[in-house]
């Protein structure tokens, strides 16, 4: 395949700079939030520098083939994706109570998060083709409703609530984003509001009580409540300047759970303070602002709903953490993208970035 | 390949506004809470983060020593061992527990009970399995040390109190603080369960005592874990109390007490410091608190162990009160020294038949006799010439009626009845009570160091000094923090020739051949004293005095004895009461005597030449 020259002069460096200085952060933060966990072998931050430079180069290689090659490949993606999940049931390893890991040769990793980006593949192929004049019906909208439902009830069963409801949530996003129907817009929402009691029943015992402890902290502030409380101490407890690199006392104590992962931001926010966590919400809004801006901007519709629905991810991933860390929604298991550690959150979070770069710097051929 | 659908594309851009707007206010609502997290709570959230890593390893401080006026230790610290498990290091090993019982004589049982009762406790946190543990058992768990993982042995300051139960009602006790102390003591916290002064000294100096607890802080991590110390705070020892007591002279009092109860308190009538304070029957000090048994044991002991009767007990004065009447008499020009009365044994008035102790009477008798020999009949008749109200003021003027302002809890102020005082309870005053309350009965009640200062004042020409136990305070250096002068509390406002009378009486009353006082004779000095007794029921006139043994002891009359020595220049002046005694003369006025021989340093007479007359002076008032 050959390479246009054309590719390089709009090549998206704004984009990539934000993602660069937000990584860095991240690997810094996770440097200082696990400086005092002791484990045998490599130490988180270098594991993730590791899985950033493969991501870097996965993203570097999404970016540049030419994206009509993915709406050919995107239903057999999104196939091979939910055939993985399969996999992780019936092989997957169990931690902590949750099957979401396969492993495959020395390395393991999680099928689910690669799903996100196969269901909004498979959900831009889909909706490249423009509805009518008043919008995509309800008949219409059957087969996406089955494109999520499919992963959703595997993801569930793991149980990985968190990255469920980030399907969801990028699946409503991208409704709204093309165009539907009232009706039919009005029906999913009274036929969602009607099946809560549903999922409720279908949550497992620790997914409800992390919920119900949301509501009401103060009820059980050892148990579920506790890491609400610490969060938000943590958080709190830096201040406007915060306490300074390496001086977190709630992150190195262990008295945040999770802190590498989930409630890295409550390590960002006792460290750096005030001052810290707008820095990295700015660049947060600067990215999704961009990536919007890509969205709109985008040559096609399929790029356009491509690009959106990375952009509506990213956002969701951005927005349920920060607020669960500073206790304004319930601990769901949704990682803050470039800064929780994580390989498999890490590649799949610079594939989307790379199906932005994709579909930004192509806007102006074909 | 497929084909690029670039149709209505417009559907994308319209929205963009939107979204845009959407993701703002969505960042806008992080902004909101991120501000009130670290802006508007954030001192309240550092603090809570504080307070999650950070631990007070409580460091108690030593309490302030007590010393006697000659430098003896009353009241110190020792080391007490305690034994402290941290149940998270020990349950690693079942076998630990089995062990630590069987060394420490307890049961398992009583150390899981232990670790249950502290079930909300952080964890890591030690649990206290038993206090003050022997020397034996103490090297047989450091031995073993190595085998007894999560085993502690910490050393705390506990109070002694070498001499017993000496003085203790003057020493008082230390229990747990209770929540009242907790919500009054809000400058200088108290922790929960710290010990406290609850009575005598220890109560009455507690902020002296107490010092300033100190403490280690320690980082902790989630779990507990020491990660590394912090600081370390004190402890400051509190300071060191100088009481004015001396605990020969201490003992030599208790001892003379034998096994009967009441009070003697001796004073410096020059000063107005205390020189022994003893109250009858004693309890051991305890400084921590005792079973509940125990307690209701003391607090149901018929003879009030708990109570200091030297200033917390009120009795009639008996005879001692006729040093009142008869100042009374002088100073209102009543009486002269050369004025004498009749006493036939028996007085008549009113339809009843007043009695003095001396069966057959005194005869024609005066002044000196009468005090000397403590002449009921005479004194009758004083009373109904002066009238209740002028006893009453002469009865204020020595301070009697109210409290006498020792630093001491509890204290109690006694009544002086007159006939207002009267009128305000009961109703009008009767002659015949006047009677009654000339020589000492009746309504009038005083507790022992009011007498004492009674008769520290004619001793001293009038002077009245504020009674004190504390010299001084030293702090740990040995730097005088505070002094206690003697302060004149006030003068008696009687005459200098009055003062001369009663002495010389009083003098007559031990030294006199039928004095009631020589129980308290001395040879090589003069003492000055006064015989009294107060009943606890009234008798029936046909009652004879004599036959006072034949009653339960607990009806019998209480025996006073005042007295100082020497008689031309006052050393010591010495109140004692004995509860259910009989006669002053007989009960009370040896134990004067051998304290007074004590201080004065004398040679104690051998016993067998000075038996303690009780046959003689059998029913001498």
């Amino acid at each position: 395949m050959q390479i246009d020259r054309r590719l390089f002069i709009h090549f998206d460096w704004v984009l990539l700079g934000i993602v660069l200085v937000i990584a860095s952060i991240g690997i810094l933060n996770l440097y200082s939030a696990t400086a005092m966990i002791e484990m045998a072998g490599i130490p988180y931050y270098l594991k993730q520098i590791f899985w950033l430079l493969i991501g870097l180069a996965v993203m570097v290689t999404i970016a540049f083939v030419e994206y009509r090659y993915y709406s050919d490949v995107a239903y057999i993606v999104y196939g091979v994706a939910l055939f993985l999940l399969i996999v992780v049931l019936v092989y997957g390893i169990m931690t902590s109570g949750a099957q979401r890991w396969v492993r495959i040769g020395p390395f393991s990793f999680q099928p689910s998060e690669f799903v996100k980006i196969s269901f909004i593949l498979a959900l831009a192929k889909f909706f490249h083709r423009p509805p009518d004049r008043k919008g995509y019906s309800l008949k219409e909208l059957l087969l996406p409703f089955l494109l999520l439902v499919l992963p959703m009830v595997l993801i569930l069963k793991q149980p990985d609530l968190g990255t469920a409801i980030i399907l969801l949530l990028v699946f409503f996003s991208i409704l709204i984003f093309v165009k539907i129907r009232w009706f039919s817009l009005l029906t999913i929402g009274l036929t969602g509001a009607a099946a809560v009691p549903l999922l409720w029943s279908l949550l497992k015992g620790y997914q409800k009580k992390r919920i119900i402890t949301f509501f009401n902290p103060d009820l059980d502030p050892l148990g579920a409540g506790y890491h609400l409380i610490q969060s938000k101490i943590a958080v709190g407890s830096g201040g406007i300047i915060g306490k300074g690199f390496l001086k977190g006392t709630q992150s190195k104590l262990g008295f945040l759970p999770e802190q590498q992962t989930d409630f890295i931001f409550s390590a960002l926010g006792e460290e750096w303070g005030l001052i810290g966590s707008l820095l990295v919400i700015g660049l947060y809004m600067a990215f999704i602002l961009w990536g919007l801006r890509i969205a709109v901007q985008a040559k096609d519709r399929f790029s356009a709903i491509l690009a959106f629905g990375v952009v509506a991810m990213l956002f969701w991933h951005v927005f349920i953490n920060i607020g669960m860390v500073l206790g304004m929604m319930p601990v769901v298991g949704i990682p803050l993208p470039l800064l929780s550690y994580g390989g498999s959150f890490i590649v799949s979070t610079l594939i989307g970035v790379g199906l932005l770069l994709n579909a930004s710097m192509r806007r102006y051929l074909f | 390949m497929m084909e690029l659908n670039t149709q209505k594309m417009e559907d994308f851009q319209g929205k963009y506004k939107y979204l845009m707007v959407f993701v703002g206010l969505a960042f806008l609502l992080i902004f909101i809470r991120l501000w009130s997290l670290q802006v508007i709570k954030g001192s309240e959230l550092r603090h809570l983060s504080e307070n999650n890593r950070i631990r007070l390893i409580e460091n108690p401080a030593d309490r302030g020593m007590l010393f006697d006026c000659k430098g003896r230790v009353l009241a110190h610290n020792r080391p007490s061992f305690e034994v402290y498990l941290v149940p998270e290091d020990a349950k690693a090993n079942p076998e630990v527990l089995v062990k630590v019982a069987e060394m420490l004589n307890i049961t398992r049982d009583e150390i899981e009970e232990k670790i249950q009762a502290q079930k909300r406790r952080a964890p890591f946190r030690p649990v206290k399995i038993k206090s003050d543990i022997d020397w034996n058992k103490l090297a047989l768990l450091e031995s073993n040390r190595v085998f007894l993982p999560g085993l502690i042995v910490d050393v705390r300051p506990r109070r002694a109190y070498d001499y017993g139960d000496l003085a203790s009602h003057l020493i008082g006790y230390l229990g747990e603080v209770d929540e009242n102390e907790l919500r009054q003591s809000k400058e200088v916290p108290y922790r929960m369960g710290a010990l406290i002064g609850k009575y005598g000294v220890e109560y009455q100096w507690e902020n002296d005592l107490r010092g300033v607890d100190g403490g280690r802080q320690i980082e902790v991590d989630a779990l507990g874990r020491e990660i590394r110390p912090l600081g370390v705070v004190g402890p400051f020892p509190g300071n060191n109390l100088f009481l004015t007591i001396d605990a020969d002279l201490q003992k030599t009092a208790e001892e003379a007490y034998k096994d009967k109860n009441g009070a003697l308190i001796a004073m410096d009538p020059k000063t107005g410091r205390l020189l022994a304070m003893v109250s009858k029957p004693s309890f051991e000090p305890f400084a921590k608190n005792i079973s509940p048994e125990a307690w209701k044991a003391l607090v149901e002991n018929p003879f009030h162990p708990l109570t200091n009767k030297g200033i917390q007990g009120q009795y009639p004065a008996g005879s001692v009160f006729k040093i009142i009447t008869a100042i009374a008499g002088l100073e209102s020009g009543t009486i002269t020294p050369n004025t004498s009365f009749p006493c036939e044994g028996a007085f008549h008035y009113g339809n009843r038949d007043f009695r003095c102790w001396k069966e057959g009477g005194h005869g024609r008798i005066g002044l000196h006799r009468a005090i000397a020999e403590s002449c009921d009949i005479y004194f009758y008749q004083l009373g109904l010439r002066l009238g209740p109200d002028l006893i009453a003021r002469y009865a204020h003027e020595f301070g009697l009626g109210k409290a006498t302002g020792i630093l001491l809890p509890h204290e109690k102020a006694g009544i002086v009845p007159s006939s207002s005082w009267k009128k305000k309870r009961f109703g009008t005053w009767y002659s015949g009570e006047t009677l009654s309350f000339a020589v000492g009965q009746g309504y009038l009640l005083t507790t022992p160091l009011q007498l004492l200062m009674l008769i520290s004042g004619v001793a001293n020409g009038g002077k009245l000094y504020l009674p004190q136990v504390v010299e001084k305070i030293e702090d740990i250096n040995g730097n005088t923090i505070e002094e206690y002068p003697p302060i004149e509390s006030g003068r008696a406002n009687v005459s200098q020739k009055t003062l001369q009378i009663i002495q010389e009486a009083l003098k007559g009353a031990v030294n006199d051949p039928h004095g009631t006082g020589s129980g308290c004779l001395l040879k090589e000095v003069k003492v000055a004293g006064k015989t009294g007794t107060a009943q606890v029921v009234t008798l029936p006139d046909d009652f004879k005095r004599g036959e006072m043994k034949r009653i339960p002891l607990r009806l019998r009359d209480h025996a006073w004895f005042v007295a100082y020595a020497p008689f031309e220049d006052p050393k010591i002046s010495v109140v004692v009461l004995v509860e259910h005694g009989g006669f002053g003369a007989t009960a009370a006025a040896p134990i004067a005597r051998k304290v007074i021989e004590k201080y004065l340093n004398l040679k104690p007479p051998l016993p067998s030449k000075t038996p303690e007359k009780e046959s003689d002076l059998e029913y001498a008032d």
